[in-house]
């Protein structure tokens, strides 16, 4: 088995509002191992920014705090260091790239200056020595004409350019650990492709392991080698890449896949739908959070929350359905793929 | 498919332009312009869905609007009833904006934020008819339980609706004028998947039930290959390829269809798919490449491209597409993506 960079042990992160505590994420656990690809699925406020907000410690920032639980990175608990500290890791050993690739630049900056800072910050070289670098960066990430491009401004290069440039400055310091904030979500499919392929492509030259954070269970299915399920704050369901795909089993992976649109030819039925809204983090149900959408609620599922139960090798799922099947589960609710991704019941 | 479609066009759109000028300098003289909406025609059957799809920045949006004339068009006609939109007089319009409705991307940014939702739904009924207060309300609550919201919210704010709902909102406000066409412009975009099928299936109930027209807007291949009766593919201004859903998603014609349909992630790990990834980008609109516009991103391209620009033309019963050297032989697409082509 390979050596596990980052673990996450139940960690609560949270933000004060009003003098309450909301819980963005319930006591989650997961881990990364070196130079794989964990892709975090989920909807909107399902918790999986502020996941990554807290491994990065950047929550403190953003007004919230790590509530419990500890966040180890090579072994060394970043939970428990100090900023100082932190900064000698961030951008160095652990990286991260966000959503909006053109509000991550800053303006004011040339691309080819906002590469090279972290050099200069992290790697103490010189600022010629830097910009050299930057250059060699930029061409690394599929850009032509490098030395034209590291003189320009954000605002005269595409999105797909920008969100290149920005993953130029996570990969400035050859981090161990690169962290992805739905980094395609803003771009177009044919830009989309070629970042993925991008990001592949590095992790293959450079080994790292890479955190992907997305709601397109499409992207999720390309990239990952894990899958984790985030719903309400709560991880649901976690394998590998094929037993997710392969065999769901929490209601929600299984409704979040079946009510993907347009994988199969169009048919006179309606589209699967899971029921219901997403709840509000401060209005979470009793029980099993996802049991008022849930299409085989019991009665245990509105009075306990379920932990996990093993569904073979490498695969749980947090749902009461496996509580007496937890090896063979005649109850789970079972989609198939078949070869051209359409998807039967 | 078992719903019977029309042979009626409800909706002929003809030649449509529409630049916008570049203006510059003190006295604003016109620079330039960008062609967002350069010469389209298509025809949109009764009771049809028809989507349109392309890149950010490729005048789908900016067609939908002119279409409606929200925008004027620059050049050409849209004809509806046998009328064209752009040359009526502006009584004549008014009359004619109860056929025609249109659903936004964003349910936060189309709502009055000051209006109760019965005023939001209520609001067209208002203008357009005689109806009194309280037929109006009658008519809110109708609409609100017809697009699956819970009636006795009316009275609320659109703050305190969810996301979802809030598009359900939109869609109330559409319909509510009993309307013959309505362009629903990334209408579900901006929604979770969980929330999306539903307002998805919303739309295809309502098309069974009312009998709509839709010009379904949308840059997820997806939702559009999933509601879509026709579809037609968008590149800098220009419809690239026009066909019926199934046949253009299984075989595309134009390379850029190909190479935007093969970059669609699927949910299934086991599909080590042949991506088609295209160079560079998308090239702006105020001045776009010489002869096909896709020529410089195309893996095909060949020196007819570049002298000469294809028009849109049927190549196969029911599909139209504008490129010199079409996908039309078994095993192209393959080729393709290999690039071994051309």
């Amino acid at each position: 088995m390979a050596r596990k960079i980052l673990e996450v042990n139940e960690m609560s992160a949270g933000f004060f509002v009003n003098k309450e505590i909301l819980k963005a994420t319930d006591r989650i656990s997961f881990s990364v191992e070196e130079g794989q690809t964990l892709c975090i699925v989920g909807e909107s406020g399902s918790g999986k920014s502020v996941t990554s907000l807290a491994v990065m410690r950047i929550i403190d920032y953003a007004g919230g705090m790590i509530l419990e639980g500890d966040i180890k990175f090579n072994g060394e608990v970043l939970s428990e260091k100090d900023q100082d500290e932190m900064r000698s890791i961030r951008g160095n050993q652990i990286a991260m790239i966000f959503q909006d690739p053109m509000s991550s630049l800053n303006p004011v900056f040339t691309v080819g200056e906002q590469i090279a800072e972290s050099l200069r910050l992290h790697q103490r070289k010189s600022p010629k020595d830097a910009m050299k670098m930057a250059i060699d960066l930029l061409r690394e990430v599929g850009i032509p004409s490098p030395e034209v491009r590291a003189r320009q401004y954000p605002h005269e290069l595409s999105g797909g350019m920008c969100q290149r440039v920005v993953i130029a400055i996570a990969l400035a310091c050859r981090p161990e650990l690169l962290i992805a904030d739905e980094p395609t979500t803003a771009l177009d499919v044919t830009v989309q492709a070629q970042i993925l392929d991008l990001l592949q492509q590095l992790q293959r030259e450079t080994g790292m392991s890479i955190v992907l954070i997305t709601h397109d269970m499409g992207v999720a299915a390309e990239v990952a080698d894990r899958i984790v399920v985030m719903y309400a704050g709560g991880i649901m369901e976690e394998g590998s890449v094929e037993e997710i795909f392969s065999k769901p089993s929490h209601p929600y992976t299984v409704g979040l896949l079946k009510s993907i649109p347009g994988f199969e030819a169009k048919t006179e039925e309606d589209l699967y739908t899971i029921k219901g809204n997403i709840p509000r983090i401060n209005q979470l149900p009793g029980g099993c959070r996802f049991h008022p959408r849930c299409p085989h609620a019991m009665d245990i599922c509105r009075r306990e929350e379920p932990g996990f139960f093993q569904l073979g090798n490498d695969h749980k799922a947090a749902c009461w359905l496996f509580e007496e099947h937890s090896d063979e589960s005649p109850l789970s609710p079972r989609i198939n793929i078949g070869s051209q991704g359409e998807v039967t019941v | 498919m078992s719903r019977q479609l029309s042979n009626e066009t409800l909706i002929e759109v003809k030649h449509i332009k529409k630049y916008f000028p570049i203006k510059k300098g003190l006295l604003s003289r016109v620079v330039g312009q960008v062609k967002a909406v350069d010469d389209i025609s298509l025809e949109i059957k009764k009771g049809e869905t028809f989507g349109l799809v392309g890149e950010s920045g490729c005048g789908k949006s900016t067609l939908g609007r002119v279409i409606l004339r929200l925008q004027s068009a620059t050049e050409g006609q849209v004809v509806y009833n046998g009328e064209d939109i752009h040359s009526l007089g502006s009584g004549k319009l008014r009359d004619l904006r109860q056929d025609l409705q249109i659903i936004f991307q964003d349910p936060f940014g189309s709502l009055n934020p000051r209006f109760r939702v019965s005023d939001v739904i209520g609001e067209p009924l208002k203008v357009h008819t005689n109806m009194s207060g309280k037929d109006i309300d009658a008519r809110v609550v109708e609409l609100m339980e017809l697009v699956g919201l819970d009636a006795s919210r009316r009275n609320r704010y659109p703050h305190e609706f969810s996301g979802g709902q809030r598009q359900r909102i939109g869609i109330a406000r559409a319909i509510a004028l009993n309307p013959k066409f309505i362009v629903a412009d990334e209408a579900v975009s901006a929604l979770d998947v969980s929330v999306q099928s539903q307002v998805l299936n919303l739309l295809a109930k309502l098309q069974r039930e009312l009998g709509l027209t839709f010009l379904f807007i949308a840059h997820g291949l997806n939702v559009v290959r999933h509601i879509s009766d026709r579809v037609g593919v968008m590149y800098l201004g220009k419809l690239a390829e026009v066909g019926p859903t199934e046949e253009l998603y299984n075989k595309p014609l134009h390379p850029y269809s190909a190479a935007l349909l093969s970059s669609i992630p699927k949910p299934n790990p086991a599909l080590k798919r042949e991506r088609i990834i295209l160079k560079g980008d998308v090239p702006s609109p105020a001045n776009p490449p010489s002869g096909c516009r896709f020529h410089p991103r195309c893996p095909l391209a060949q020196d007819r491209c570049k002298a000469e620009e294809p028009l849109l033309r049927e190549v196969l019963p029911g599909r139209q597409v504008a490129c010199h050297f079409p996908l039309l032989e078994e095993g192209d697409l393959q080729r393709m993506a290999s690039g071994r082509l051309g």
